[in-house]
């Protein structure tokens, strides 16, 4: 780990009076893989969003800002970002069927992407298609060049998506859920890809999930959002094994695989608030056995070495 | 109110762990196909050689199955491997294309007509997605109190009767004159169960009925499935991928692959002593959260098309141990432990 690719200074991205991310921050460093952790509506999704320039009316970055590689491109134009995404920053979504264009031949898809970048000829053009076809794991892929989106499977689709994304070799790609909808068996196919993939380019990966259990595997470190902050930060294995802010803590006793088979799961109690009715203080203070007067006031951010939270009453005791 | 007999009947009839043995639903080699029955013409020309028949889907391949009273079966597998329309079948929705489904230990089929009805009342489904299963254009007091009405089964008010099934679903009666739209995933999701709940089954069908909520919520349901198993001495199918919702809730459990049961057994059992390639290959990417990064060791290849399944054993594509046997038969489930069965060659041959 050394420069740093991405940083997000106080970033603000409201829908009106939605304020889905409310002041985040965070880097990430060259060859770095951030789990970015939350449940629907924490405002994880916009904040990958944000960073590559593709937040839709009404929503709008209201403030901080966002350096990528010592530059601010925060206030950058379309074009500008246009130049940027695809080649030094990609990204991919959940659902590759709404990714790929279904009436056009992934050939077309892919050596479209290589020349809206790089003058090159439509030769070599087909041939880094078909390499990063070849390198995510499909097999055959000169013959899977021709084909249609529907003529894949749903893991192959994911695969050609990441391909796409890997065709420039960007300095950081944020992926949004990709493997949320597959198999089991499919998604550790493509986990253990990805996991090769960037420690070969020693690309920056931002991973947008819900589920701990693959951050655990695949991150190094983590960053817990919730309505709209991030309420915690570290690394892995240090904050999954000592989390500090009681919603982190909650998060991973609901995991069924914590609990003792046949007991009653440890829940967190109540639902995640609006964010439209943010309170001043700790959003999560409702739902938290800890909360008291005091989180009903802001909370600062409290830091010790690499380990970030946003609690006024972290967890002292060691857990297993 | 339900009329206090039936109640009566139904506490007397099952307490939890002492039963368990009795099958309350027992599906007696299932199989059942997808996909367009020929017309005249069709017929014709198939007849004639000048079309080919219509390919069908095998969506579930002569499966037995038995549900014993007040157990949680959990049924695993991936996508396309026939586990929903396993659940749909026990719950009455799809008709099986062959074999027979027991209620009781009497057919479904040879019931009269108004004991059928009951014993279909009596199994209701919980499906997977909250946005899909409720009536967009029906509030949720009407949702819940419809099929109790329609039955016969509420003896005074309906009002009362309603509130008293948001309460045991965990929501607040004071909401019950909303639309669906106007509820979170979780809330929609407990007002499925308190519709399935409202005609006092004894068995529940939950069909991925945790998959599309989150984490926290999602403790929260399955909370509640495990208090309603104990307060109304339920059973359970639960159907579900996730291997980590089902080592927590099952007693036992069965696993399918392309329309088969591969293998079957108690929880512990096949949490410590998986049998099948498959299944270790499943219990391998049980999601846990780790405290060292470990990589990931995926088995190969992709999900055969149940539209043309792999000769033999449905896995041996996909299976690091096949043998020039399992490409051409297809393994039988046999025990292999107590209680625990297993469809694989590799038994045989380390006897």
């Amino acid at each position: 780990m050394n420069a740093t690719v991405l940083e997000v200074r106080d970033l603000r991205t409201h829908f009106g009076q939605a304020k889905a991310v409310d002041g985040v921050s965070f880097s990430v460093a060259r060859g770095e893989v951030l789990g970015l952790v939350g449940e629907s509506g924490s405002g994880k999704s916009v904040t990958g969003f944000s960073i590559i320039g593709l937040v839709d009316p009404p929503g709008t970055i209201v403030g901080g800002q966002i350096v990528f590689d010592g530059r601010d491109i925060t206030r950058s134009s379309r074009e500008e970002m246009r130049a940027l995404r695809g080649r030094r920053m990609a990204m991919i979504f959940q659902d590759p069927m709404m990714t790929l264009n279904p009436v056009l031949r992934i050939d077309t898809q892919m050596i479209e992407a290589v020349q809206a970048h790089e003058n090159v000829s439509r030769t070599d053009a087909r041939a880094r298609a078909r390499d990063a076809l070849g390198m995510v794991g499909i097999p055959s892929p000169d013959e899977r060049l021709q084909a249609y989106p529907h003529q894949f499977s749903g893991g192959m689709r994911q695969r050609v998506v990441i391909a796409i994304a890997l065709l420039h070799q960007p300095d950081f790609i944020i992926a949004d859920e990709p493997t949320t909808a597959l198999d089991v068996t499919i998604q550790a196919q493509i986990l253990a890809e990805m996991q090769k993939l960037v420690a070969q380019n020693n690309t920056s990966l931002i991973w947008i999930t819900h589920d701990l259990a693959v951050v655990s595997r695949l991150a190094d470190r983590i960053a817990v959002m919730y309505a709209g902050r991030i309420v915690e930060s570290g690394p892995v294995s240090d904050v999954l094994a000592r989390p500090l802010h009681p919603y982190t803590a909650g998060l991973i006793d609901s995991v069924p695989s914590r609990n003792q088979r046949g007991e009653r799961l440890r829940q967190i109690p109540g639902m995640a608030p609006s964010v439209a009715r943010l309170p001043t203080g700790c959003a999560f203070a409702p739902r938290c056995p800890r909360a008291d007067a005091v989180c009903a006031q802001a909370v600062p951010l409290f830091a010790a070495g690499p380990r970030e939270h946003r609690c006024v009453h972290p967890l002292p005791e060691l857990r297993v | 109110m339900i009329s206090s007999t039936k109640v009566a009947a139904n506490i007397q009839s099952s307490s939890p762990g002492s039963g368990g043995m009795a099958p309350l639903i027992e599906l007696n080699e299932i199989s059942h196909s997808f996909g367009t029955r020929p017309d005249l013409a069709a017929r014709l020309a198939i007849s004639l050689k000048f079309a080919k028949p219509a390919a069908r889907v095998q969506a579930i391949d002569g499966v037995s199955l038995a549900v014993r009273r007040g157990e949680v079966l959990g049924l695993v597998g991936e996508s396309g491997c026939g586990k929903s329309t396993l659940g749909r079948i026990v719950a009455g929705i799809v008709s099986p294309t062959r074999g027979s489904v027991s209620w009781r230990g009497k057919d479904m089929k040879a019931l009269p007509p108004s004991e059928r009805r009951e014993a279909k009342l009596r199994v209701q489904m919980i499906f997977q997605n909250p946005y899909a299963s409720l009536n967009p254009r029906r509030k949720a007091a009407d949702i819940v109190g419809e099929a109790p009405r329609v039955h016969g089964l509420v003896g005074g008010d309906l009002g009362t009767f309603v509130d008293e099934q948001f309460r045991r679903a965990g929501l607040d009666p004071a909401l019950k004159h909303r639309f669906p739209h106007q509820f979170s995933g979780g809330q929609r999701q407990r007002i499925g169960i308190a519709r399935a709940l409202a005609v006092q089954p004894e068995f529940l069908v939950c069909d991925e009925a945790v998959a599309a909520l989150d984490v926290s919520i999602q403790a929260q349901i399955l909370n509640l499935f495990m208090d309603l198993r104990e307060r109304l001495n339920l059973t359970y199918l639960f159907i579900s991928h996730d291997l980590g919702v089902v080592e927590h809730i099952s007693d036992r459990v069965a696993i399918m692959y392309l329309g088969r049961i591969v293998e079957e057994a108690p929880s512990e059992e096949i949490f410590a002593r998986a049998n099948h390639p498959y299944t270790r290959a499943l219990l391998a990417e049980v999601p846990r959260i780790e405290t060292t990064k470990r990589g990931f060791a995926a088995i190969k290849g992709e999900l055969p098309s149940p539209l043309s399944p792999p000769s033999g054993c449905h896995f041996h594509p996909r299976c690091p141990h096949a043998m020039p046997r399992c490409r051409t038969e297809a393994p039988r489930l046999k025990v292999v432990a107590a209680g625990h069965k297993s469809a694989c060659h590799l038994n045989d041959a380390a006897v």
